[in-house]
């Protein structure tokens, strides 16, 4: 007679892949790489704003009309928030978990202390907590208008320059998109080997693409709130 | 040569270690970093002291036995083991701290030995290939291609020693684990488990405490045998295509 073997249910992928360090790192790959593709995709927008007021407006006008008429008013807007939120929320809790794991696999320190390394590597923690506030706040500021001196909605211009008149949060702004450069530098590279497309022939060629999407994202982004510093947007 | 050392004392696993201070004289820089030691326990012995405990058995590079954090470095500012390493790397008057691979999953015994029995526990879980025992087979039975030889070659290199997870800032055990899911991964030989593998191992070497990877690059750097960071890129890799398969 011939008995079942197995009998247990196998885990599906999904929980294959969070209940280990490897997959949960997979998981924070893929949510990055997303994000950063975003984050391309909104800087070009958000470069609008050096042609003047009636653009940038339009073009906020625009993000809420793609996909008519297959889908409906904000539609398009409201689908990239959800994934957007869903990204943020599993790279978020991935980080943490990963963090507080790593944290106790090393509970004695060396007495002999040295520089472990890349400053872009070690700073990815901490980075990322900066990030996470800045994305409540951008939020906040922006989206919902909710702390925007203008709270104007339908006038992005005026609500982005209206908040980046206040000097604290331009430079509050500056520092968390040096802190996404560094992120980024470390992130892109790092994605590539967790998802398993980096070796020692691409390495050049992925550290290269690495600094470049930190340094045109970083300059692209701080170039906002210094055009308006210096009054160039107003 | 005349040195200070600095090293990690601790009676027992239970009860707290420090660093005591030792002076050594009449080094030779042509002993290695152990003779060294050993003359430091002679010497300890015959004040009547306990000699210094640390783990050696080879002492020619391939056991993987010796370890030590020198000076902050696991092995030691050469990129050997510390067996191969020798006291001419050191200057006169040096002082050099010597202390213990530290990670949960690598809990000190005494002194500077540690329990590295994590490391077998990941290797019960998938690191060998099941094969039919009696004679051994002719070498070109299974062919294999000469680039996945010079690849399973490659990683079969690591002796298991763990100054990966000594150097990593996470404890993570992924370059070895990683070492030996490639091994055997790429070879015909190792085909009937290339997925159960990857995932006991991943999944035992999770269970024992290790901590994730961040891709510090601290593993590679540390390897006495080269095991390069891109293993880590093949085995997730390796891992996400038998988590795609084993469902
Ligand atoms: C919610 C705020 C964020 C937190 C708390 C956070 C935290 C982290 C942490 C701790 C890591 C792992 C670091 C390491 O492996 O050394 C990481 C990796 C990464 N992050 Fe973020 N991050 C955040 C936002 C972002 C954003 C906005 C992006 C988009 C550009 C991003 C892209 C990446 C990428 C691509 C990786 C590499 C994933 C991998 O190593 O495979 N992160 N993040
Ligand atoms: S990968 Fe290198 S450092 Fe790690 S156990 Fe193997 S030989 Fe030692
Ligand atoms: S004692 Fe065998 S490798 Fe050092």
């Amino acid at each position: 007679m011939a008995l079942d073997t197995r009998t247990d249910r196998r885990p599906s992928f999904a929980g294959l892949l969070w209940g280990s360090t490897v997959g949960k790192k997979t998981a924070m790959a893929v949510s990055g790489v997303v994000m950063l593709l975003y984050l391309v995709a909104h800087l070009l927008g958000n470069l609008k704003i050096f042609f003047g007021a009636g653009e940038f407006d339009a073009y906020g006008q625009w993000l809420r009309t793609v996909g008519e008429p297959f889908l409906h008013h904000e539609w398009f807007l409201w689908i990239a928030r959800v994934v957007l939120v869903v990204c943020v929320v599993t790279h978020g809790v991935a980080a943490y978990q990963l963090s507080r794991r790593d944290i106790a696999a090393r509970p004695t320190g060396y007495v002999h202390k040295r520089r472990r390394a890349s400053y872009a590597t070690r700073t990815m923690r901490w980075g990322g907590v900066i990030l996470a506030l800045f994305i409540v706040w951008h939020i906040l500021d922006l989206t919902t208008l909710t702390v925007n001196p203008r709270a104007e909605s339908g006038h992005p211009y005026e609500n982005l320059v209206a908040s980046f008149d206040r000097w604290y949060v331009a430079a509050f702004y500056i520092v968390a998109m040096l802190a996404l450069g560094l992120h980024i530098r470390h992130g892109f590279w790092s994605a590539a080997q967790t998802l398993g497309v980096g070796s020692r022939a691409r390495d050049r060629v992925l550290k290269t693409v690495a600094d470049v999407l930190a340094l045109v994202l970083t300059a692209g982004f701080v170039s906002l709130p210094v055009a308006v510093l210096c009054g160039w947007v107003s | 040569m005349k040195l200070t050392l600095r090293v990690w004392r601790q009676k027992s696993p239970d009860v707290p270690g420090a660093m005591a201070a030792y002076e050594v004289d009449g080094i030779s820089p042509d002993m290695s970093f152990l003779e060294m030691l050993d003359t430091l326990n002679e010497e300890l012995i015959l004040g009547g002291q306990e000699p210094v405990a640390f783990d050696h058995d080879c002492r020619e590079g391939i056991c993987g036995a010796c370890s030590l954090v020198i000076n902050g470095d696991a092995h030691g500012p050469e990129r050997t083991t510390t067996c191969q390493l020798h006291m001419r790397s050191f200057r006169d008057g040096d002082t050099i701290d010597v202390e213990p691979w530290r990670a949960a999953a690598f809990p000190v015994v005494k002194d500077l030995v540690v329990d590295r029995s994590s490391f077998d526990r990941i290797i019960q879980a998938g690191g060998y290939v099941a094969v039919p025992t009696g004679a051994a087979p002719d070498a070109h039975a299974t062919p294999v291609p000469k680039p996945d030889a010079d690849f399973a070659f490659e990683h079969a290199e690591c002796i298991g020693c763990g100054a990966c997870v000594a150097a990593c800032p996470n404890g993570s055990a992924m370059l070895f684990t990683s070492a030996k899911v490639n091994h055997l991964n790429v070879l015909p030989q190792g085909a009937p488990e290339r997925e159960s593998r990857v995932l006991e191992m991943v999944s035992t070497m999770d269970d024992e405490g290790f901590g994730g990877c961040t891709l510090a690059g601290e593993c590679a750097t540390a390897c006495p045998k080269g095991i390069p960071l891109f293993s880590i890129t093949s085995m997730n890799r390796e891992f996400v295509r038998a988590a795609r398969k084993r469902r």
